[in-house]
């Protein structure tokens, strides 16, 4: 067990390494200049070229990428062109927002489209189970930024059920807060959940008809303990990796689900730094999140791992 | 008989999706003879008229006519759908390709490059590759063509480790023909089925890809009639005039829904050990 | 003695789109205690719808039809729901299945699957259960079973496997096993271990069998009597001696001149053709086709299974005559 997880976070090393590269050197690509956008249209070179040393701009990109690696395994992101604040600080901030949303749309897999999947199978063919199937391919096929205008202009415009937008913390307000979250973890965790519901039912389908599950019944095994103890079990076994690449999906969307709720998270914060040619920023995000996400699925990995006794280790 | 059913009705609904894209396919290719009015016409007089007889999608914010911005817009979803899944097809192929046949130290570089891309949330790459070369439809395709890349490798690697020591490989091999043809003539054929269902799926991703982008602003220029612009466009208005913020959005959601159901359709047809729904 | 199971004109139907298929057509067989009845037949006969119709596992389902009786111990088995099926499976009732590489749950211990029978069917603790559970291993024939109780079915072999599949059917001490299959899919040395064990433990814990299979040299190493199933049908059914030396269904005939025999120099003969499609089955009798010594009658009336000559049974009109 310990050798292979060993091996598995090995393996996300190289992975790590290529992040930062691809982080670092795709937002030296961005045309235009950050300096003479940071100084406006009225600056002279000297104080252009001292920005320059300041930031360690006019240093080769090599050196400049050796550099900024050494400060972040220091855990220095670096501090933003704009608002001079720490790029580690402003991520630490918008964390908990879209922590909070990913959670929140993970339940939904948990609490509905796992129990669906697997009751759907069950009752293959009866009434439940087409309607599962429709909503599955409604989830996988409306964009989740669509899904979202609807929801406001059904729930927060016309119902006036839910705020349109905006954000309270948790601590601050619990119920403010999940009245905030309510549409947009929704409108995010439709489509993953839809996958989930569908792959737990083709999965279930497939395990129940395997001969231990005849060879269960066949031990006088209740139908409650059949059910859950050995067929969802199994079944869950290829929902888990899903699961893990949902996981991008879920980081991906919220960038698109954060903007259209106006709630400060990490995507939004991203995207901001986008849109002002924030680079150190930019490149403190991206790493951020896709890091994340190689994390996330380092940890779905060891759960499969963990749960899977015939993995070779 | 309930299976027989089921199985028809399963290809009835491939074959929905199928009628669906070939009516939006007409749609972009004949667009400036059925769309009713100009899309790009501005009309001052007709500024957010709801749905009715003479605009049957109702009108934006410039009076435009929904119904034309949504046909013309058909025109830029499978524009770009075919050419970034094209891109993706073509070079995330021949990745998988040649890293599966040759093995050793090629196919742990280009696995390793397909993680260190599989790593980025695509949508985010996307966006993020769409701030480095800026807002134009031909970044836009080659942005979205670039994020599905390694799905393609992926696929296509699996494939060909599949059937690489099958003895029909080995015999060609034995014979001495060239691991090109062997590439082309043996290998790619008899791993079309999955790349093919893959082919199909990717069109929903890459037309959700340019309506999300486009939303967002990071996508094709403002000024083209797109599910994604007019939605970005549609949101402000929504409030006084709902129609702007659901009609385009449900067209690509039908685009989507129906190459989601040729898929799955196509999945079942070609290729039963892929079966994701049970039969 | 009486008879532990009696099986009375039992019939399983399946709808499919394609019409009614009859799997088993009205048979009738007894098993007393501590015999083993060897079900014999070609693949799609019915011989393990058979089984599974016993055991309720067939029955469940819309498109599945029951007929007849099925008594065990004087309780017709066809009547009782799930719930009171469940008590009698595993613990009076047990099953071994063909493929000992499927039939174990991949994701439980072994010791665990064996020690669930007892924690169902019997008031017991999980340390005794676990307890008991390595003792049945160790009686199976798996060395260090204590360690072995603790692994996956992976970690097992084909062989290995099996035995703990007839040690999980064996642990509640069961008046009845249903072996289908238990060694087709295992190699030929091990085969001749297991039915070693079966007929060891048939004596040890006095249980009755119920061994189905096409293999006929199983049929005549391991069996008291033998039944031979062709397209849901019982043909024959004989002591397994007097089988052997005296078959008389044309079938039965045709089933032991395709088997090579040690020593003989005479050719095989292989039965023509092939079984019939249990869709659109035919008036008359199902092995009519087939048969070498067809009658005009046997395309008219299915002969039933009648007394031939004392303990013989056969269903063919050849023997009319004689009774």
């Amino acid at each position: 067990m310990w050798r292979y997880i060993t091996k598995r976070i090995l393996i996300a090393i190289p992975v790590l390494i290529g992040i930062s590269i691809v982080a670092f050197f795709l937002i030296r690509l961005v045309p235009g200049d950050t300096v003479t956008a940071l100084l406006g249209a009225n600056y002279n070179q000297e104080q252009a070229a001292a920005l320059r040393a300041d930031y360690g701009l006019d240093k080769p990109l090599i050196t400049q990428y050796l550099i900024w690696v050494k400060n972040l395994l220091k855990g220095d992101f670096g501090h933003s062109f704009f608002t001079n604040q720490a790029v580690s600080s402003s991520i630490m901030e918008r964390l908990p927002v879209t922590f909070e949303l990913m959670i929140m749309s993970f339940i939904y897999c948990l609490l509905i489209a796992i129990p669906l999947g697997a009751v759907a199978s069950l009752k293959k063919n009866s009434l439940l189970d087409y309607l599962a199937t429709i909503f599955g391919l409604l989830g996988v096929s409306i964009p989740n930024f669509w899904l979202a205008t609807i929801l406001i202009l059904v729930f927060s415009l016309h119902m006036g059920w839910f705020p349109s937008g905006g954000f309270v913390s948790f601590f601050a307000d619990p119920i403010a807060n999940l009245r905030y979250m309510f549409l947009p973890s929704i409108a995010l965790g439709a489509s993953v959940g839809a996958v989930v519901m569908r792959m737990t039912r083709s999965s279930m389908l497939e395990i129940l008809k395997q001969d231990y599950i005849e060879m269960a019944r066949a031990k006088g095994v209740s139908q409650k303990i059949l059910i859950i103890s050995h067929a969802l079990k199994n079944a869950l076994i290829p929902v888990i990796t899903v699961l893990g690449i949902q996981m991008g999906y879920l980081l991906g969307g919220s960038v698109i689900i954060e903007q259209i709720f106006s709630l400060p998270g990490i995507g939004r914060l991203a995207l901001q730094a986008i849109t002002n040619r924030d680079y150190i920023l930019m490149q403190g995000s991206i790493l951020f999140v896709a890091a994340g996400f190689v994390i996330i699925n380092l940890l779905v990995d060891l759960i499969y791992a963990l749960i899977n006794p015939q993995i070779r280790y | 008989m309930r299976e027989f059913c089921y199985r028809f009705y399963k290809n009835k609904l491939a074959f929905l999706g199928f009628i669906i894209l070939f009516i939006f396919l007409v749609m972009a290719i004949f667009a400036p003879y059925l769309a009713p009015y100009d899309p790009f016409q501005m009309d001052p007089q007709a500024m957010l008229q709801p749905p009715g007889a003479d605009h049957l999608f109702g009108t934006d914010q410039f009076g435009r006519d929904i119904l034309s911005r949504i046909i013309f817009g058909s025109r830029i979803s499978f524009k770009v759908g075919l050419i970034s899944v094209g891109l993706s097809l073509i070079v995330g192929v021949s990745m998988g390709i040649v890293a599966g046949y040759y093995g050793g130290w090629l196919d742990n570089l280009i696995s390793r490059i397909m993680d260190v891309m599989f790593s980025f949330p695509q949508i985010f790459l996307a966006l993020v590759i769409m701030a480095v070369l800026g807002t134009s439809s031909t970044n836009l395709m080659l942005a979205i063509g670039l994020v599905y890349i390694p799905i393609f490798g992926r696929i296509a690697r699996a494939s060909v480790l599949s059937i690489k020591d099958s003895l029909y490989i080995e015999a060609a091999n034995s014979i001495g023909v060239s691991n090109l043809i062997i590439m082309l003539r043996h290998i790619l054929p008899n791993i079309m089925a999955p790349i093919i269902v893959q082919t199909t799926l990717s069109f929903g991703f890459a037309i959700r890809a340019e309506a999300a982008l486009s939303f967002l602003g990071l996508g094709v220029e403002a000024d083209i009639p797109s599910w994604g612009i007019m939605l970005n466009q549609g949101k402000d208005w929504m409030e006084m005039a709902w129609w702007n913020a659901v009609f385009p959005g449900l067209s690509a959601t039908l685009a989507i829904l129906s190459f989601n159901i040729l898929g799955d359709g196509l999945r079942d047809a070609l290729d039963p050990r892929l079966r994701n729904e049970g039969e | 003695m009486r008879n532990l199971l009696e099986v009375n004109n039992l019939t399983t139907y399946f709808k499919s789109n394609k019409g009614l298929i009859k799997a088993v057509d009205g048979i009738n067989f007894t098993v007393s205690s501590r015999e083993i009845l060897a079900i014999v037949g070609e693949s799609g006969c019915g011989k393990s719808v058979t089984a599974k119709t016993i055991l309720g596992l067939i029955g469940q389902k819309k498109n599945e039809i029951i007929g007849g009786e099925v008594l065990f111990k004087g309780e017709n088995l066809l009547t009782k729901n799930y719930r009171e099926m469940q008590q009698i499976r595993g613990k009076e009732i047990s099953t071994v299945f063909q493929d000992p590489m499927t039939s174990l749950n991949p994701l439980h211990k072994v010791g665990q699957q064996i020690a669930e029978v007892l924690t169902i069917h019997e008031q017991i603790s999980r340390q005794a259960a676990r307890k008991q559970a390595i003792n049945i291993l160790t009686k199976v024939g798996i060395p260090s079973a204590a360690s072995r109780a603790e692994q996956y079915p992976h970690q097992f072999s084909g062989g290995m496997r099996q035995r703990a599949i007839i040690a999980m059917a064996l642990v509640c001490r069961p008046d009845l096993l249903i072996a289908d299959e238990p060694t087709t899919a295992l190699d030929v040395t091990i085969q001749a271990q297991i039915l070693d064990l079966l007929q060891d433990l048939r004596h040890e814990l006095k249980t009755a069998i119920i061994m189905i299979t096409h293999d006929l040299g199983v049929v005549a190493e391991i069996s008291d009597t033998v039944a031979v199933m062709y397209a849901g049908h019982l043909v024959e059914k004989a002591p397994v001696k007097l089988l052997f030396a005296e078959a008389r269904h044309p079938y039965t005939k045709g089933l032991l001149n395709s088997i090579p025999r040690p020593g003989s120099r005479k050719k095989l003969e292989p039965i023509p053709g092939q079984p019939p499609d249990l869709h659109n089955l035919k008036t008359g009798c199902n092995f009519a086709d087939r048969c070498p010594s067809v009658m005009a009658k046997c395309r008219q009336q299915s002969p039933l299974l009648k007394k031939i000559a004392p303990d013989h049974q056969a269903a063919c009109w050849l023997y009319e005559e004689e009774r």
